[in-house]
């Protein structure tokens, strides 16, 4: 965030007069930024709180902010979900084997976290948070990481009064001195050991992503083909533009559901045939107690409950763990309620 | 198409399966049709007789089928989504230095966004007399210089740390791609902006962002982004791919890929880092005693063997044997790359494809008569500062095992007799 925005003003006057004096020794490319171009994109904030707006937010409303915006990645505790981010925990962890590093535990600036929520999330639908529901949500993260108390509110004001536990956890990159063995301009060519044994094989640990098995290659290649053909009958009786429409609808939803060939289970299932389907359809998936209960009373989705759980998921189903705020929209529930449909089991 | 998508990994039983059916059939050819030598020959064949495809059956042309191995791959269980997360060029099949944009690997934050020349801006604020802003077409119209560099995620190799773990060089080194780009010098675009605001210019910083919804941001020195960084709309002659930041991109000569940011919108001129999420949270090396190390851009010099290795075992049995791989350094040009077959008790100088240039691949053959017994290969790399790639050991006894970026280490593969190799490590 510049500290000299008012130059960005005067540039944008005397473009606006038709006059660039600056440009003269240039090749007079480009023109001046307006002010207000540079407000919109001029967003950073330094570990000295120059680009903090304005505002403030208390725990406790950072804490259904982050329930409605966060938790279903982050976990509503932010203890993360499955392989996302934690943001609490892991202190005094990081001389450890395996050390876990979160906001309260590894991150030396409050401003980064600050900034990262306000810019880049959430996931899928960035830049949608007030600077009072940054302040918020980041209270809250602090209030995870036993950094404040429940009754904080974070402001613009006592922002630097905040102590980031592992702010003095970093050096600048030391490696021309802590290294300087390495630049050893004659490394030894001859009878440089005794002996050589093999300490670790990569087999062992048979984590390398392989296909090896054909056949089940082969097989998926025969049972591909009558499911396309099936595929295309299902389809004709969709409307293209709408599942088009919910394609587009459906990235708010692809950060934790897949659809499609070679569909797995992520955060939530995935979501082939869904439509017509039974709720908790899926045996090996890790459904809410509601959400098990619901299926074992036979319970089927059809297009009306799915577009009034997806309207607004926790109102529908108290205690899923679908913590997706919903889709307040009809034309958006319809449109990826079609999407799906297009998507066999 | 579906088929040059999906990948196949050459595994070690299918690997020993096609050798056991190579085998039958020399030995069928031998019983029925010795005296006539090879029916590839002494036949004609189809292509021979009648035609192929006629121009323009592809108007931009993709590999061969017979070529559909040669792919980027994921490792699924290292990231939580595919939106965010990273895959890995398929080195172990490539020759030559230059990575072609199609199998060079991709790195996303929040997905490969399709940014038009139309609709792309780019914005230079901050400590400068005029910000400005510049469509694509006013990038054009600057003077433009081609270079060679290669970009290598600071992550490469990141898995290795603790222990051999991926078995074949796409997935340990394949984090790395190698492109001829087209661009303006980012000073050529600070100059014009005017930097006399800025004052001192020692002390001051640039910040990049990207257009992305992740808005991958990095903080720049002022020296750096006024000595090599270029603002690149083309590489290898054709426009950037989506998955690389078309229209333009940051290109940071030696410097970790991560700051090398896509669909580039934003340069600000500051008198600080932003000390952003992927300068502090991440892309910081965490030592053994729990302090880390930040700001370490500059890649350290590195090789791999690309073959023989796990994915590209050794088809033939003893005898006239090419091994090749790749060499780089971020701190310069290699000068030399020295080659051991048996674990690092003995080295012999590989010959270099071409002098070493500085920041970019280097290619590099041992041409050798293999006796067909067990081979432990290693390479290392050494650069014109004097710089020599590190034993893995030497360091982790720096380092400690919790670093994640920057493991320049020297790889060893174990090569059997039958021509398999395999990721160990070696006292």
């Amino acid at each position: 965030m510049s500290k000299y925005l008012n130059l960005g003003l005067i540039g944008a006057v005397a473009a606006s007069l038709g006059a660039a004096p600056a440009l003269a020794d240039g090749y007079g490319l480009g023109r001046a930024a307006t002010a207000d171009e540079i407000a919109a994109w001029d967003l950073d904030v330094m570990p000295d709180g120059t680009g903090l707006p304005e505002g403030s937010g208390s725990v406790s409303d950072g804490e259904d902010l982050f329930v409605e915006h966060c938790a279903v990645c982050h976990g509503d505790f932010a203890e993360g979900v499955g392989n996302w981010p934690a943001l609490a925990g892991g202190e005094g962890s990081l001389a450890d084997e395996d050390p876990v590093k979160t906001v309260g535990s590894y991150w030396p600036y409050l401003s980064t976290a600050w900034d990262y929520v306000h810019r880049s999330m959430p996931y899928g639908n960035a830049q949608i948070l007030s600077a009072d529901e940054t302040y918020a949500i980041v209270a809250y993260i602090l209030y995870s990481n036993y950094i404040v108390e429940d009754d904080f509110v974070l402001t613009k004001d006592n922002f630097l009064d905040v102590e980031m536990p592992n702010a003095d956890g970093f050096i600048v990159d030391d490696r021309e001195t802590a290294e300087a063995h390495f630049w050893d301009a004659e490394p030894c060519t001859e009878n440089c050991k005794d002996e050589v044994e093999i300490t670790m094989r990569a087999t062992v640990l048979d984590v390398t992503p392989q296909d090896d098995a054909e056949e089940a290659i082969a097989d998926q290649a025969a049972a591909e083909e009558p499911a396309a053909e099936e595929a295309e009958t299902q389809q004709a009786a969709l409307d293209p533009e709408l599942v088009a429409e919910g394609e587009k609808v459906f990235r708010k939803c692809q950060a934790c559901h897949q659809v499609g060939e070679g569909a797995k289970n992520r955060v939530g299932p995935q979501l082939n045939g869904i439509v017509g389907a039974s709720v908790g359809r899926i045996e090996d998936f890790r459904y809410s107690k509601p959400m098990a209960e619901l299926g074992e009373s036979g319970e089927v989705w059809t297009e009306d409950n799915l577009a009034a759980f997806l309207a607004k998921p926790r109102d529908f189903l108290k205690g899923t763990k679908m913590s997706f705020a919903g889709l307040r929209k009809e034309e958006d529930q319809a449109a990826v309620i079609e999407y799906l449909k297009s998507f066999e089991e | 198409m579906t088929e040059s998508v999906k990948g196949k990994v050459p595994s070690r039983r299918a690997f020993l399966k096609g050798a056991v059916a190579a085998g039958g059939a020399v030995a069928g050819a031998g019983m029925v049709r010795a005296a006539e030598g090879d029916p590839l020959i002494t036949e004609v064949q189809p292509w021979a007789s009648g035609f192929g495809e006629g121009v323009d059956a592809t108007p931009y042309g993709l590999p061969i089928r017979f070529e559909s191995d040669v792919v980027r791959r994921n490792v699924e269980w290292l990231t939580a989504d595919t939106i965010s997360s990273i895959n890995f060029t398929p080195i172990h099949a490539l020759d030559g230095t230059i990575t072609p944009q199609g199998c060079a690997f991709e790195r996303h934050h929040s997905g490969a966004i399709e940014l038009s020349k139309q609709d792309y801006r780019l914005m230079i604020n901050g400590l400068v007399d005029t910000p400005l802003v510049f469509t694509y077409a006013d990038l054009e119209r600057f003077p433009r210089e081609n270079h060679v560099y290669f970009c290598e995620c600071a992550a490469n190799t990141g898995m290795e740390w603790a222990g051999a773990q991926l078995n074949g060089a796409q997935f340990t080194h394949g984090m790395i791609h190698n492109m001829e780009y087209s661009g303006v010098p980012l000073r050529t675009l600070l100059e014009e902006a005017g930097l006399d605001p800025a004052g001192d210019l020692s002390d001051k910083w640039i910040y990049v962002e990207g257009a992305d919804a992740s808005s991958n941001g990095r903080s720049i020195p002022m020296d750096k982004a006024l000595d090599d960084v270029l603002v690149a709309f083309k590489a290898n002659g054709e426009a950037l791919r989506k998955e690389h930041g078309y229209p333009v991109r940051l290109v940071v000569p030696g410097w970790e890929g991560n700051m090398w940011v896509k669909w580039l919108r934003r340069v600000e001129v500051m008198d600080g880092p932003v000390e952003s999420r992927e300068e502090t949270s991440k892309y910081t090396d965490t030592l053994a005693d729990g302090t880390s190390r930040k700001w370490t851009w500059e890649m350290d010099a590195k090789s791999v063997i690309t073959s023989p290795s796990p994915q590209s075992p050794i088809p033939h049995g003893a005898g006239p044997l090419v091994i090749t791989g790749l060499a780089w350094s971020g701190r310069g040009a290699i000068d030399r790359v020295d080659v051991s077959i048996d674990g690092g008790e003995n080295w012999q100088t590989a010959r270099l494809a071409k002098p070493g240039e500085a920041k970019a691949l280097t290619r590099f053959y041992l041409d050798i008569e293999w006796d067909g017994s067990e081979m432990l290969l290693q390479s290392r790399a050494m650069d014109d500062t004097g710089y020599v790639q590190p034993t893995k050991e030497a360091l982790r006894e720096v380092r400690g095992e919790n670093s994640i970026y920057h493991n320049n280490c020297i790889q060893t593969w174990l090569v059997t007799p039958n021509g398999e190799a395999e990721n160990v490590e070696v006292s």
